[in-house]
Order: structure tokens, then C-alpha cells, then sequence
């Protein structure tokens, strides 16, 4: 399974601007390497990722192969009540990996 | 007899020639694998410079992970918002980047990634606001080290 490193702040604010900072391990394979052999490398990448906030969409990132190995996405949210940020990232060769990180809000 | 012009000549002509190509070119002249893939986000709508802030290192030694951060200035409401953020290059095997999907919920309208980069290019980043136009921002990257196209 793929590592992934996820920071959410655990308390804000209500209404407050929360940055979201994710990491997942990924080869991210572009698919136009070609091998030593010279066989071209089919592409293995993360194609989507999807951020909800107690079930509602808040963010989305439809990656293509320029984005660098191990994707890096940054992006923020506003603190609306206090549940559960789920991140979803799906990709080629039926990649699919599902993590959650908890807010209080106050 | 007429003197043919030597390979040097022919080339500081070119050269030259192509000089004025660039400088004379207009707002968002980028070559055309890239404005296909821009026609194809924004349709037939009118791109408009500014508004976007594209920051990228002006020199990458690792074109495998460039940062990127795109941000735009809007007051993120449900009836002013940004949309959505896409990023193009200039020449990598091909133009989309990443498309960036928000809205009022993400209360600022900045994120931010790491690219990879085959050659030293030209990068856009177009917002889409929530009345329907297009602002653009582009940035130029000198690559020291082209992300591989070949097996490490």
C-alpha cells in the first residue's frame, strides 16, 4: 500500500482557512520512458485526486504525467464544523487509496 | 560568382531571424500542441493576461520536481469564486499538467505541487473564474536537469 502523509491542522477556528499539505509514494511512471531494450515503460500515475469534507467535494486535482513523482498537493479549505476530511487518490492499474484526517472545529 | 553564405552566416541569420520572431510574437504565442490543449480547457472563451500569480523557480537543477504554486486573488464567495486552475507546458511529451478543481469552500484560491519539466519552457497557468472568463499567468523555467525520458 502506498505511504501517504497528510497534514490537517487538528483545531481551528470556526470559519478559519486551513492549509491541507498531501504526500503519497508514487512512482508516477509517464509512460513515454522508454527502457534500456528500448521497450517503451507503460504509464503507471495517479489520474485523480479528491478531497471531501464530511462528505462534500472540496477540492479535486486531475493529474496528468508532468506531475513529479511521490505527488505533492497543497491547497486549503475553511473550517465549516468540526468531521472528517477523507482523501481519495485513484490512478492506472487500479490504484485507489483512501485515507481520512479528523477536525475539531470550536 | 555569387558567394553562398557559409553555415555560420546561415545560422546568425536564422538566428537572427528567429530573434525578431520571438520579440515580435504576440501575448500568448506558445507552440501549438499547447494552445490546442488551452482551446480544448477554455473553448472558444478569451484567455485574458493577469490576476493569476504563477510562481515556479526561474532555474530548476532538477526538472523532476519543480514547486509550483498557482494562486489568484478573489474573495472566494459562492458568487465569486475561482473554479478551476490548469497548468500547461510548452514541451513536454505533452501540454496538460494538472487541473486544479475549487470553489467557496476552499476559502483562498492558491495550491501548490511539484512538476516535472523535459527541457528549459515556458509554463501557464490559467484561472477559471466562476463568471465563466479566463486569466492567465505564464513563467519561464531554465532546466538544468531534463526530467528523463529514459530509463534510470
Amino acid at each position: 500500500m502506498a505511504e501517504t502523509l497528510i497534514s490537517v491542522p487538528p483545531r481551528a477556528r470556526r470559519g478559519e482557512i486551513v492549509e491541507i499539505k498531501t504526500l503519497i509514494s508514487h512512482v508516477m511512471e509517464t509512460g513515454y520512458r522508454r527502457s534500456h531494450l528500448g521497450a517503451r515503460i507503460p504509464r503507471d500515475i495517479i489520474r485523480l485526486f479528491v478531497c471531501t469534507y464530511n462528505g462534500t467535494e472540496v477540492f479535486r486535482a486531475e493529474l496528468h504525467p508532468a506531475i513529479a513523482a511521490n505527488p505533492f498537493i497543497a491547497f486549503s479549505t475553511v473550517a465549516t464544523e468540526s468531521g472528517t476530511l477523507t482523501f481519495e487518490w485513484t490512478g492506472d492499474n487500479g490504484f485507489s487509496v483512501r485515507e481520512t484526517a479528523e477536525i475539531r472545529v470550536g | 560568382m555569387r558567394r553562398h553564405p557559409s553555415r555560420r552566416e546561415f545560422l546568425c541569420a536564422a538566428g537572427a531571424g528567429l530573434t525578431a520572431l520571438v520579440t515580435i510574437r504576440p501575448a500568448v504565442a506558445t507552440p501549438a500542441a499547447m494552445q490546442d490543449a488551452i482551446r480544448a480547457v477554455v473553448g472558444t472563451a478569451p484567455v485574458t493576461r493577469g490576476r493569476v500569480t504563477l510562481e515556479l523557480p526561474p532555474l530548476s537543477e532538477n526538472g523532476n520536481a519543480v514547486p509550483l504554486a498557482v494562486s489568484l486573488e478573489s474573495p472566494m464567495t459562492a458568487a465569486e469564486h475561482v473554479r478551476a486552475i490548469h497548468v500547461f507546458t510548452e514541451k513536454n511529451p505533452q501540454p496538460d499538467v494538472v487541473t486544479f478543481r475549487l470553489g467557496p469552500r476552499a476559502g483562498r484560491a492558491r495550491v501548490s505541487t511539484r512538476i516535472r519539466l523535459a527541457d528549459t519552457q515556458t509554463v501557464v497557468a490559467i484561472g477559471e473564474l466562476s463568471d465563466g472568463s479566463f486569466w492567465s499567468a505564464e513563467a519561464a523555467v531554465v532546466v538544468t536537469l531534463a526530467a528523463c525520458l529514459e530509463d534510470t
